[in-house]
């Protein structure tokens, strides 16, 4: 873990996740500043506005105009949703924030709820991460005793309150909606938009939802100002942003640098290519953003501007690395496994066309491929793509496209030849244990 | 059905949600009644539905929907490996052939002993730890190397 930014610096790992050492760390501050100077909510909106926070979820969408959407005046429940479903492969930034600051997440959320008047909020996290939900729980009972949370917080007359929901083995339930019906005690399957949550969404009632590093950058922009934040990266990407570096690099893990700084940067913290050997692709924002060549990948820097110009996706900031002994057959194989495994079965398009991609890919991959395979591939996702409920069916497809359309030589060479270009010796080589 | 010190703990999580929403509590009571009962039998299921005030097939949903609940019987300790691309670059599935090797068992089976089962996991969202596992759904287990993995299951063992 290493930190230029706002969320993870001055942490000391599992020593200082408590509320005494948040509070030293000047946290809370931000709460106790719009209680006592009663800043109006609008104010806190246009604040994150100016910010350029855009959700740090995957999507990028701008959380000030996102609170904006809330019917403030509506009368009766709305809901605050946190959503820590950390499933996608390559994420794992939720994770550490809220084992080591999840205090910054809970005073997020606490605004959250003053700025869009709401009294309620849940935090659903990964079912993986028992630990570190406990941890959480530990954290809100910890605000609940300081009068952080509950009625009338720091004695002024709003009153928010404050729950974890375990997950427990779904990567569909990082899609919102599907979040949704999870708390509600439902099987996770995303419900069709409009309505949007914002009107119609926990338990029928207006909700708001954010992912959890978009809520741990609230505090730092309401202590120090939207302008301030957004001066930490560059125009329209306000701010720093984590990155979870995993894959063939010397040193895997989260990096919190300002949004803007060269990929070759962050490859350079994170140790460089594994062994000095040479990079072949990166995956730059979770497996569901098109795989870029090395050579793409070199020249963007990191933020959703550049990523998206060289045709891909920031997505959740989780940078996959692959070098030379990488097979991108058997590398798509496995994403489209997961797709397939993953999917909720809701939609026909995703149901059967995640097991055709992943059958398919298999079966290239193992020596069976067909001379037309490649084009069965791009018209099965074409028949994918804009026709679900939700985006999981294009988050199994952009794989496919993006591997089949960089890496297309070593596909045909699979199908051609019945064999790997990368051979197997290698390719069993570069991905042995490795623990930096 | 179930022990007080579970009800217990499933009354803290229908206490989270609102007074007429206590269906909401269904995936952490399953929770709670599989680590007691080891999995979640057809009447364990039953009986959080009386519980929650839910129709069984409801609960069942829920139980049959999230890969972490068990509808058979698995080994006392259900051992989990994240195969997934990210951990397979750096060692996820050697770790897993490590693991088969010395249990003598592939992935979805159980030791003769009925000691251990194996998983093949889906993003843990840990990748950075690759290697990882997580036994019985809640321990989860960075950086296995061989001999970590040795380290474990002698533990696991006593």
């Amino acid at each position: 873990m290493t930190s230029q930014g706002i969320i993870l610096s001055g942490l000391d790992g599992d020593r200082t996740w408590r509320l005494a050492d948040y509070v030293k760390r000047g946290g809370y501050d931000a709460l106790k500043k719009i209680i006592a100077e009663k800043i109006p909510a609008d104010q806190i909106i246009s604040e994150v506005k100016k910010s350029a926070l855009r959700g740090r979820g995957g999507a990028g969408f701008p959380t000030g105009l996102k609170w904006s959407f809330m019917p403030r005046a509506f009368p009766g429940a709305k809901y605050i949703a946190c959503n820590s479903d950390e499933g996608e492969p390559g994420t794992f930034k939720d994770r550490d924030i809220l084992r080591y600051n999840p205090h910054s997440v809970i005073e997020g959320m606490v605004i959250a709820g003053y700025a869009m008047g709401c009294e309620r909020g849940y935090n659903y996290i990964h079912g993986e991460i028992f630990e570190v939900y406990e941890r959480f729980e530990e954290a809100l009972q910890e605000a609940r005793e300081a009068g952080l949370l509950g009625n009338n917080i720091l004695g002024s007359d709003f009153s928010f309150d404050l729950f974890a929901h375990h997950g427990y083995g779904a990567y569909i339930c990082g899609e919102e909606t599907a979040l949704l019906e999870s708390i509600e005690g439902k099987k996770g399957q995303p419900r069709f938009k409009p309505p949007f949550p914002a009107s119609f969404g926990l338990y029928g009632k207006p909700t708001t939802i954010n992912n959890t590093e978009t809520f741990a950058s609230i505090p730092y922009i309401i202590r120090e100002g939207g302008d301030a934040f957004l001066a930490l990266g560059k125009p329209n990407n306000g701010g720093t942003k984590l990155f979870s570096v995993s894959g063939h690099v010397n040193k895997p893990g989260n990096y919190e640098i300002p949004l803007g700084t060269p990929f070759s940067t962050l490859l350079e913290m994170a140790g460089g290519v594994r062994g000095g050997r040479k990079l072949k692709a990166v995956i730059p924002g979770g497996s569901s953003a098109p795989v870029l060549p090395a050579s793409v990948m070199m020249d963007c820097t990191m933020d959703y501007d550049s990523i998206s110009k060289g045709g891909s996706m920031l997505g959740s900031g989780a940078v996959i690395v692959m070098d030379e002994t990488t097979c991108m057959v058997k590398a798509l194989e496995r994403l489209s496994y997961f797709y397939f495994e993953e999917s909720c079965g809701q939609c026909t398009p995703c149901r059967e066309g995640t097991g055709w991609l992943y059958r398919v890919v298999h079966r290239i991959e193992n020596g069976l491929g067909r001379p037309d395979d490649l084009d069965l591939l791009n018209s099965v996702t074409a028949n994918i793509m804009g026709r679900t409920i939700c985006a999981l069916g294009d988050a199994a497809s952009m794989p496919v496209q993006s591997f089949v359309k960089h890496f297309g030589d070593e596909f045909a060479f699979h199908i051609e030849h019945k064999k790997c270009l990368v051979p197997k010796d290698v390719q069993h080589e570069g991905s042995k244990i490795y623990v930096a | 059905m179930l022990s007080p010190e579970s009800l217990k703990k499933i009354d803290r999580e229908i206490a989270k949600y609102p007074p007429d929403q206590k269906q909401s509590a269904s995936m952490g009571a399953l929770r709670i009644a599989q680590e007691e009962k080891g999995w979640l039998a057809s009447e364990t299921i039953e009986f959080v539905a009386e519980y929650l005030g839910m129709p069984a097939i409801a609960v069942y949903e829920v139980a049959s929907f999230y890969n972490m609940y068990d509808l058979a019987p698995v080994g006392a300790k259900k051992i989990s490996v994240c195969t997934n691309l990210p951990c397979a670059l750096s060692g996820g599935v050697h770790a897993a052939d490590y693991i088969k090797k010395k249990l003598g068992i592939d992935f979805n089976e159980t030791t003769a002993d009925g000691q251990f089962t194996l998983k093949e996991g889906e993003c843990m969202g840990a990748c950075g730890d690759a290697p990882v596992l997580l036994v019985n759904n809640h321990r989860m287990c960075s950086w296995m190397t061989e001999e970590k993995i040795d380290q474990l299951l002698a533990d696991l063992k006593k």
